[in-house]
């Protein structure tokens, strides 16, 4: 074995790959929301001029993909992979946007942790040396996810005051070997965690266990202590995930301090009356491409640790009742 | 660098203590609040269906029986009228069941997936998951309706 892994799932960069850029665009909900500014394009309705919801997020996360080759000077056909994926049966979003792209596909399934193990896996290609760019991308579109996962959108019902809603928005990252900008560090790959959950409503409490698992992990492997990092920042706990996730780690013995957040909290506001928070792929993919990226190249944050929380069940276990298996994926970046 | 037999770290937690965790922290529904607007919602809706079978007796010179029949139709247009404009799931998130039970309620039911699934075709979009959400209610509506029928009839031999 190679010295590039250390302790029990974690690896470290020699060669730390840099972020040249990131690009996302959201739907009109998240566009009202507190980080509208971060944002790249903001659409105006959850259409967007396509004739389904579905061709929608594909649309989104192609023009997030060829917006971030834009943004970094690149030529798509220069690249190398791309890694993504979402959240619709069998992937389609992404192989359908990697159908218009035309260059090497690597479709991924972590559900809403996609956009942190897409850049785990796009920086150890590259630091493996096959590859020179990678784009790491992920989307989510809330009417897609509702009509797959749930009921058909216009159902009236009331939801559960735990509930998240699925955040519309495609974020994707340019990784290369060479450049300037943040860098990928490290990353700690999750494991398949399930303390038995069954309501698919609550997915913060579904996936907290995971995350806080992948987290215990990460600080051990890497010897390191919480407060190493500006900010720790899960995917989409949600407002009743995150603080279970504290109260988890603090039973462990390794309690988090000020400096953790998550995406799905971060991205709307209470106001909006989404109750627990944003979750799905784009919800840490946009929150990562946009309000994370920019802090960190106008030096407000230094060191932050994205944990992609990812709940891996499915319409059909979940109507047979099976409990809900959950993962989290660490990478830190970080700029000097 | 790598160092061997790490294991531990595992979440101190049992999954029993979990449940109760997850029990105290996820936020309760506003149960009084949600009676009282459900109460307001579904009381509103109700109201309307009498003036409107009021103005059939009196105005069109209906049955009492035919009017409630036409009541009934009206508001079942009025329910598939609303869901297709978009409006009855916002009436329902804030009405709660007060939305669901009566008669518009149904008709949202039903005018949602028509609507929905028309992009996966009119035989197995539309045709095939039609009856997605009503499809319970009806099975174990008729269902019991047979059964009662049976048991009134045995009763009466």
């Amino acid at each position: 074995m190679g010295s590039k892994k250390v302790g029990n799932q974690s690896i470290i960069f020699q060669n730390p790959p840099f972020i040249l850029a990131g690009y996302n665009i959201v739907g009109p909900k998240e566009g009202e929301g507190p980080l509208k500014d971060s944002y790249d394009q903001i659409m105006k309705d959850t259409y967007n001029g396509e004739k389904s919801w579905e061709k929608t997020e594909a649309k989104m996360l192609e023009t997030a993909l060829r917006g971030v080759a834009d943004k970094a000077k690149v030529t798509v056909d220069s690249v190398d992979f791309v890694l993504a994926g979402d959240l619709l049966n069998q992937i389609i979003s992404s192989s359908f946007a990697a159908r218009q792209l035309g260059i090497p596909f690597i479709g991924l399934y972590g559900a809403c942790s996609t956009m942190a193990l897409s850049t785990a896996l796009g920086a150890m290609l590259i630091e493996g040396g096959f590859a020179g760019q990678v784009l790491c991308a992920a989307s989510s579109h809330h009417d897609t996810a509702e009509r797959q996962y749930r009921m058909p959108t216009e159902q009236g019902n009331q939801r559960a005051m735990y509930a998240q809603w699925t955040v519309t928005g495609a974020g994707a990252l340019l990784l290369a070997a060479s450049g300037t900008g943040p860098k990928v560090t490290s990353a700690t790959l999750g494991r398949v965690i399930d303390l038995g959950t069954t309501d698919t409503n609550n997915m913060g409490a579904a996936m907290a266990p995971a995350v806080a698992d992948t987290i215990l992990n990460h600080f051990q492997d890497l010897n390191r202590q919480p407060d190493y990092y500006d900010l720790i920042v899960t995917g989409d706990l949600g407002t009743v995930g995150l603080q279970l996730l504290k109260e988890i780690l603090k039973k462990s013995n390794f309690p988090m301090g000020k400096n953790l957040s998550d995406c799905g909290v971060m991205v709307f506001s209470p106001k909006q009356d989404i109750h627990a928070g944003g979750s799905g792929c784009g919800c840490s993919a946009v929150v990562l491409s946009g309000y994370i990226l920019n802090q960190m190249n106008s030096g407000e944050l230094k060191k932050v640790l994205l944990i992609g929380s990812g709940s891996l069940h499915s319409p059909t276990s979940a109507l047979q009742g099976e409990s809900i298996p959950a993962i989290g994926h660490a990478v830190s970046i970080e700029i000097s | 660098m790598s160092n061997s037999n790490l294991r531990p770290p595992v979440i101190n937690l049992t999954p029993e203590e979990y449940k109760t965790m997850v029990q105290r922290i996820s936020p309760k529904p506003k149960a009084i609040k949600n009676a009282v607007l459900a109460f307001m919602v579904g009381g509103l809706i109700c109201s309307i269906g009498q003036i409107l079978i009021n103005i059939y007796i009196n105005y069109f010179g209906l049955s009492k029986v035919s009017a409630q029949t036409a009541g009934t139709a009206t508001l079942i247009l009025i329910g598939a009228l609303l869901t297709g404009l978009g409006v009855y799931d916002n009436i329902v998130r804030f009405g709660g069941a007060g939305g669901i039970v009566p008669v518009t309620g149904f008709a949202n039911s039903m005018v949602s997936p028509a609507l929905e699934y028309k992009r996966e075709g009119y035989v197995f979009g539309v045709g095939g998951k039609l009856f997605t959400v009503a499809g319970p209610i009806l099975v174990y509506g008729i269902a019991t309706s047979i059964l009662v029928g049976i048991i009134y009839v045995l009763l009466r031999l």
